[in-house]
């Protein structure tokens, strides 16, 4: 197989492009990519500080590469979500990855802002374990780009994660989430700064592919966690279903973007306020991370 | 060949010189899914491993609420 651009030998196919590329060329192209997403939802500009959220995964080291590379200001920051060698795992290739790039790393650790780590979390709540680590690094990653004064948090979701956001929303009719997903959301509170996700464009395998191409030093084994975690399952239906057309995923969520969104943007109205215990944005009086830590610190003491 | 596959961590054995497309379709793997190494390089799905090949394929995917 050659690459489409040089001729050279390629590494990597993309069948949903009907492309292949060589090592330099799909650089190129994934790089591309970014600047296309940043471009089209005007995400920031390189007179702004990002705050980066870093897992020790492959998106998100990724992510902070290209951007580290294209000369924006950066911030990364880890949550250590204290999932046992995982997280030790997972915090440790973030360090060494700020430090051989010489950037700054923020790390705040679950188990200091909600009063115990993920496991813990997960027995005393009966939640599904995803669900209260979703809610905290919501919340937590708004919080340190406040405190630090950046006005935006970038996250290394790729297609693949918001195709199956996508599908799994959809299956279940949830009309409220529609209008949230978006590869940039505004800062509609002046306590709530804009997220945005500068891979939307790219599948999870192109990110893996330019973290190995990168030589970025990842954490390739996954959360123990997300065994039967219901976006894996959503995530398997997809890649049958684009191994039998190529380009499925990316037209459905694409789709979505250009056509379907703005129908649901309009019937979404929310009244935010500022929780009356930490401050933070909430629809309600009290926001769902106080309510989350208050249930876990009554179980736990 | 020695086929290295990973959550969990396994190797499997595989007879022959294979092209990577009828590797993956032998272990009921989608192409979609994985990476494929070879050393130091990736390789596509025409590529031919020779039997005395050790190859890597890594996942892709990632998961749980992000």
């Amino acid at each position: 197989m050659k690459c489409r651009k040089c001729g050279e030998p390629a590494v990597l196919e993309l069948r949903r492009h009907n492309a292949a590329f060589c090592a330099p060329d799909f650089l190129e192209f994934f790089r591309n990519q970014v600047r296309e997403a940043i471009r089209k939802h005007r995400m920031f500009t390189k007179d702004e500080t990002v705050l980066v959220a870093v897992s020790g995964g492959k998106d998100s080291l990724a992510l902070w590469d290209v951007l580290i590379d294209e000369g924006y200001r950066t911030t990364g920051l880890h949550l250590d979500l204290g999932i046992f060698e995982y997280s030790v795992e997972s915090r440790a290739k973030c360090e060494q990855f700020a430090a051989a790039h010489g950037v700054p790393l923020i790390i705040s650790a679950v188990s200091d802002e909600v009063g115990a780590p993920v496991p813990v979390i997960k027995a005393v709540t009966r939640r599904p374990p995803c669900s209260g680590c979703g809610l905290s690094k919501r919340y937590l990653m708004n919080r340190a780009a406040l405190e630090h004064g950046m006005p935006v948090v970038a996250t290394g979701h790729n297609l693949d994660d918001e195709a199956a956001t996508l599908f799994g929303s959809v299956m279940h009719w949830q009309t409220d989430a529609l209008p949230r997903q978006s590869p940039a959301l505004p800062s509609t509170h002046p306590k709530l700064v804009r997220r945005v996700k500068p891979l939307y464009r790219l599948s999870e395998r192109e990110t893996a592919a330019f973290a190995f191409l990168r030589k970025i030093d990842y954490i390739v084994e996954e959360c123990p966690f997300a065994a039967g975690a219901t976006s894996i399952a959503h995530k398997e239906i997809l890649s049958r279903m684009e191994d039998a057309s190529p380009g499925a995923k990316h037209n459905f969520l694409f789709g979505f973007l250009d056509r379907a969104r703005p129908a649901f943007e309009r019937a979404a109205a929310v009244t935010l306020n500022e929780c009356l215990r930490c401050g933070q944005v909430t629809t309600g009086t009290i926001c769902a991370f106080c309510k989350l830590a208050d249930q876990v610190k009554r179980r736990v003491s | 060949m020695k086929v290295i596959l990973r959550n969990p961590r396994r190797e499997v054995a595989v007879a022959g010189n294979r092209r990577v497309k009828d590797i993956l379709r032998e272990l009921d793997i989608l192409p979609e899914t994985v990476l494929v190494i070879c050393g130091d390089d990736l390789v596509t799905a025409d590529h031919v491993v020779r039997e005395d090949a050790t190859i890597e394929l890594r996942p892709v995917m990632s998961g749980g609420l992000r």
